[in-house]
């Protein structure tokens, strides 16, 4: 393995890995405050649904496909289908789509 | 409380489509650092080390161009820094009651998949189920860079295209439930897409990185919800101790 290289994944995961582990290990207690804490509650929905939506539409091979995938997604999750259930069906929706 | 090898063995179980997901994207990671030059064990250990798919693709074309390290070290700190959001949010969702140490290994595994999995579960989150969930989507990530990279082309790309969703699937799947029976976070998800739609349509607001406008939207919605929407105290307590 050359060792320049493996200066470089040092590098790479020591920071990534920092950037986890210290709010993690910093903040011990449970905060207090009503609005802190609404934030982090609503954090993973914003963070998600912008992770989500426009770039799943971009993800496959084309736009209906993908359309056809979050589609499918969408309504599976309406009716509480588990992860596993939706991921699948969506990328199985997202497979029949693009044979045509 | 459930024990600490259900917790293990549920996040197991949530962890499959993680990984298959997983698998995909780092399909085409190993494929890009065979591009680049890389060896096999190069590339595997840049994914085993890091768990990240944009801050490995950006690192990648720095090794390729000789950047310095200084430059690396920039670079993903500005990539990877809405994880640093994302364990402020675990900190609070974390069990009180589990030993500290467990800090330091849930760390390795805050990535935008284990974190919007275990950050919905119901109720206190175990260390024991982000383990699970680490112990089948990281093996996913790994192996998914070695097959590519060995290979160049086992899978089909249209199948890869296919499992790429997956991920999205999953993210779908964590927050349309709490959104059916919730409206302040049906509008927050709401809100959140159409935003996001603009900050990638929109020509000066598109060339802010993913990244980025992942972390301005977040303070920015995340911040007017707290405002408008305050949890009321006794709801999340009655919530946490289901």
């Amino acid at each position: 393995m050359n060792p320049e290289v493996l200066l470089y994944i040092l590098v790479m995961a020591g920071v990534t890995y920092l950037i986890r582990m210290l709010p993690l290990t910093l903040i011990r207690k449970e905060i207090k405050n009503v609005y802190i804490r609404s934030f982090l509650y609503y954090v993973p929905y914003v963070t998600l649904s912008v992770m989500t939506f426009p770039a799943i539409l971009t993800a496959t091979g084309s736009i209906y496909s993908a359309l056809a995938g979050f589609a499918a997604a969408l309504i599976l999750s309406y009716f509480r289908k588990s992860l596993i259930t939706v991921s699948l069906v969506a990328s199985l929706c997202v497979f029949l789509v693009e044979l045509f | 409380m459930h024990t600490k090898k259900e917790e293990f063995l549920a996040g197991v179980h949530s962890g499959i489509p993680i990984c298959l997901g997983y698998i995909a994207v780092s399909f085409t990671f190993g494929i890009m650092a065979k591009n680049a030059g890389l060896s096999v064990w190069e590339a595997v250990l840049i994914s085993a080390a890091n768990l990240t798919s944009a801050g490995q693709f950006a690192g990648l074309s720095l090794i390729v161009s000789g950047s310095s390290l200084l430059e690396m070290a920039a670079t993903q700190f500005v990539i990877n820094l809405r994880y640093s959001l994302m364990s402020c949010s675990l900190s609070q969702k974390l069990d009180q009651s589990a030993p500290f140490f467990h800090r330091f290994f849930m760390a390795y595994g805050v990535t935008d998949e284990i974190f919007g999995v275990s950050v919905c579960r119901e109720g206190p989150l175990s260390p024991f189920y982000s383990y699970g969930l680490i112990s089948v989507a990281a093996p996913g990530w790994t192996l998914g860079t070695f097959l590519g990279i060995v290979s160049g082309s086992i899978l089909p790309e249209r199948l890869i295209r296919a499992l790429s969703v997956a991920l999205y699937g999953m993210f779908i799947a964590i927050i349309i439930p709490p959104a059916r029976g919730n409206r302040v976070i049906a509008g927050i998800v709401a809100v959140s897409m159409i935003l996001s739609l603009i900050f990638t349509e929109v020509p000066f607001l598109g060339s802010i990185s993913s990244g980025f406008r992942i972390i301005i939207l977040t303070l920015l919605i995340g911040g007017a919800a707290a405002f408008l929407f305050p949890l009321r105290e006794e709801t999340e307590v009655a919530e946490d101790e289901s």
